[in-house]
């Protein structure tokens, strides 16, 4: 009796320990590709082409960066990647809140209208071509806007919204419009300051997407000023990957001595960095964001 | 009295019913033009993109207007079905699918419960925190990360050969025999701590007496994940079943147009870049419209099926 406790004992402390090296093994396969890369970026191009740089930089130098910070394709790409996230997240949580709290008045005419309309776009879609062939027609192709106009609204985020904004006291709006305020102006001067949270929320959501978007990119734009940066790093990893990993001529870019094999690295890291930036917060308001998603659907 | 000031009032809307309702318009003009914006979205964003579904059905030249093309009938969807490339867009399509649903499904159920049984509650909230950071990661980033590692010269690739799971030093994104493993394993990989998020917090929701009254007799640690954690998230595990089977046609398209190229292409062709390919490559938009149409609604019957078959066997089901 007694010695089968122990065993038991001892075989939940075995369990415990394989599962403590499981967790582990899990933190280390996700961070360790970043690191390498990290490393990478950091190590001198042709000494790379070695190998074995594994754990610390062997030719420690900031030359891939600079290199990076002297191709103007890149910084067009950065730019066109930092204004289409800004614009496109701003319009959109600007344009969702709006009607949103435009719907969420329950005496508001056609309001059962608006909603059927909504919903059906949550459940059936044109499909890549009928879009495409829409993108074209309305003269979006090949446009910056085509990043900002076709993602400005979004119903599903709409019904978050509504959710929020109905938990707002009515006192509030009421006391703004004695003062004579339209409603125009009680969305900007009163909703809008009591539902940061929530608007936090679909920013970030929204950000993070448009940052990660490399197929519009691929799909709707010829001109390469326009291209947004991962788009930039699709070309020249995915079309050209064999290439140029095996490529062993070193290059001379902006006077630096790099690969392109480390520039593509230490572009990795730029793009990624802006994501660790905001990834606190979006650890912080996904989970609640994607378990929210999870009732509503 | 105020029965009174009701019925003269009902009185008073019939008579001018029209002009009540005109001036509740005008009353809330600036919420309908608040309204408006969004509407016109949705109706040219959403509803044109399916009445333009429609050319699947027309031989759709670019430079006609839509209405002045011909009909064609399903000549497009047969063409689909004696397309020489028919056989390998499919059993791609499944290949990928069904492996992703045999491995990729039960991964983030398995790491919630062995998270679930890590008692030093910092070290598992930091090993939840690590684990999401590749989803919010873009494919060409971790893909950037990935091809060199399955290169020749790479170390997975040599990690792999040392221990003999295969047999030769290739670039292994360039063996079609490979693809599909590498597709649902990096698939893994990047959504693995995501996806369990649901699960975590399904488990989190059970009841502790359930655990005490296990623990009082005499259960285990595995006999209480087998008999009181996994029958409490039976509910949640057959929703997101009944959604991966309704997403076996959506095989990733960002990851795959990614991790293909011209030498895996015989492995790699699935629905999506056929598509893909037909229509805005090879400008062949009502073929590839068709293709489009007949994935929706092969989608939407294995959405159906895979929730009644859930239904019967389980009480839970998506609708």
């Amino acid at each position: 009796m007694r010695k089968s406790s122990k065993s038991r004992l001892r075989s939940i402390e075995l369990f415990d320990i394989i599962n403590m090296l499981f967790a582990i093994s899990v933190c280390f396969l996700t961070l360790y590709p970043m690191w390498f890369t990290v490393v990478n970026a950091f190590n001198d191009g042709t000494d790379a082409l070695r190998g074995g740089i594994y754990w610390w930089p062997r030719v420690f130098t900031i030359n891939n960066f600079k290199a990076v910070f002297g191709t103007n394709n890149i910084i067009d790409s950065f730019f066109v990647s930092v204004a289409r996230t800004g614009l496109g997240t701003v319009t959109h949580v600007f344009l969702t809140a709006m009607v949103s709290y435009a719907l969420s008045k329950r005496d508001l005419m056609g309001r059962k209208a608006y909603l059927v309309i909504g919903t059906i776009t949550l459940f059936f879609g044109g499909g890549l071509i009928p879009t495409f062939l829409l993108i074209k027609t309305l003269g979006l192709y090949d446009n910056f806007l085509v990043y900002i106009i076709p993602t400005m609204f979004s119903f599903y985020e709409l019904l978050i919204f509504q959710a929020f904004f109905r938990e707002i006291p009515v006192s509030l709006e009421e006391s703004a419009r004695m003062d004579g305020a339209n409603d125009f102006i009680i969305f900007l001067k009163v909703i809008i300051p009591l539902s940061k949270p929530v608007l936090a929320t679909i920013a970030l959501f929204v950000g993070v997407s448009h940052w990660n978007d490399y197929f519009m990119g691929v799909v709707y734009i010829l001109n390469a000023k326009l291209l947004p940066i991962q788009t930039y790093l699709y070309k020249i990893i995915a079309l050209s990957g064999f290439d140029e990993i095996r490529m062993t001529a070193p290059d001379f870019v902006g006077g630096k001595q790099v690969t392109s094999q480390s520039m593509k690295y230490s572009t990795m890291i730029l793009t990624t960095l802006p994501i660790i930036a905001v990834y606190p917060f979006l650890q912080k308001y996904f989970v609640k964001g994607m378990l929210i998603g999870s009732i509503k659907g | 009295m105020q029965n009174d000031i009701a019925a003269n009032s009902v009185k008073a809307q019939s008579k001018t019913g029209l002009n009540t309702n005109l001036k509740r318009l005008y009353s809330q003009r600036y919420l309908q033009a608040m309204a408006l914006p969004g509407i016109v979205w949705m109706i040219i964003f959403c509803y044109i993109p399916l009445v333009w579904i429609v050319i699947a059905f027309k031989e759709y030249d670019i430079v006609k207007p839509i209405w002045s093309v011909p009909w064609v009938g399903f000549t497009h969807f047969t063409d689909f079905f004696k397309d020489e490339q028919f056989l390998t867009v499919i059993r791609n399509t499944f290949g990928i699918s069904l492996l992703r649903l045999a491995a990729g499904f039960p991964a983030p159920i398995i790491f919630a419960l062995l998270l679930n049984e890590i008692r030093l509650v910092r070290f598992k909230k930091l090993v939840q925190t690590v684990s999401y950071l590749p989803h919010f990661l873009s494919w060409v980033i971790l893909g950037g990360i990935v091809t060199p590692w399955l290169s020749d010269t790479g170390f997975i690739t040599n990690a792999l050969f040392n221990l003999h799971i295969i047999p030769e030093q290739a670039l292994l994104l360039g063996e079609p025999k490979y693809f599909w493993q590498i597709a649902v394993i990096s698939d893994i990989w990047k959504e693995l701590g995501w996806s369990a998020i649901i699960y975590i917090a399904a488990i989190a929701g059970i009841s502790p007496a359930l655990y005490e009254a296990a623990t009082v007799d005499g259960a285990g640690r595995f006999r209480k994940i087998w008999y009181i954690t996994l029958p409490c998230i039976k509910g949640t595990i057959a929703i997101l079943f009944v959604l991966a089977v309704g997403s076996i046609m959506n095989t990733n398209f960002d990851q795959i147009l990614v991790l293909r190229n011209s030498l895996n292409r015989s492995s790699s062709t699935v629905l999506d870049i056929f598509v893909y390919h037909m229509g805005i490559q090879s400008g062949r938009f009502s073929y590839a419209t068709a293709i489009g149409l007949i994935r929706s609604v092969v989608s939407l019957s294995l959405l159906l099926l895979a929730n009644s078959v859930t239904k019967k066997l389980t009480d839970s089901s998506l609708f």
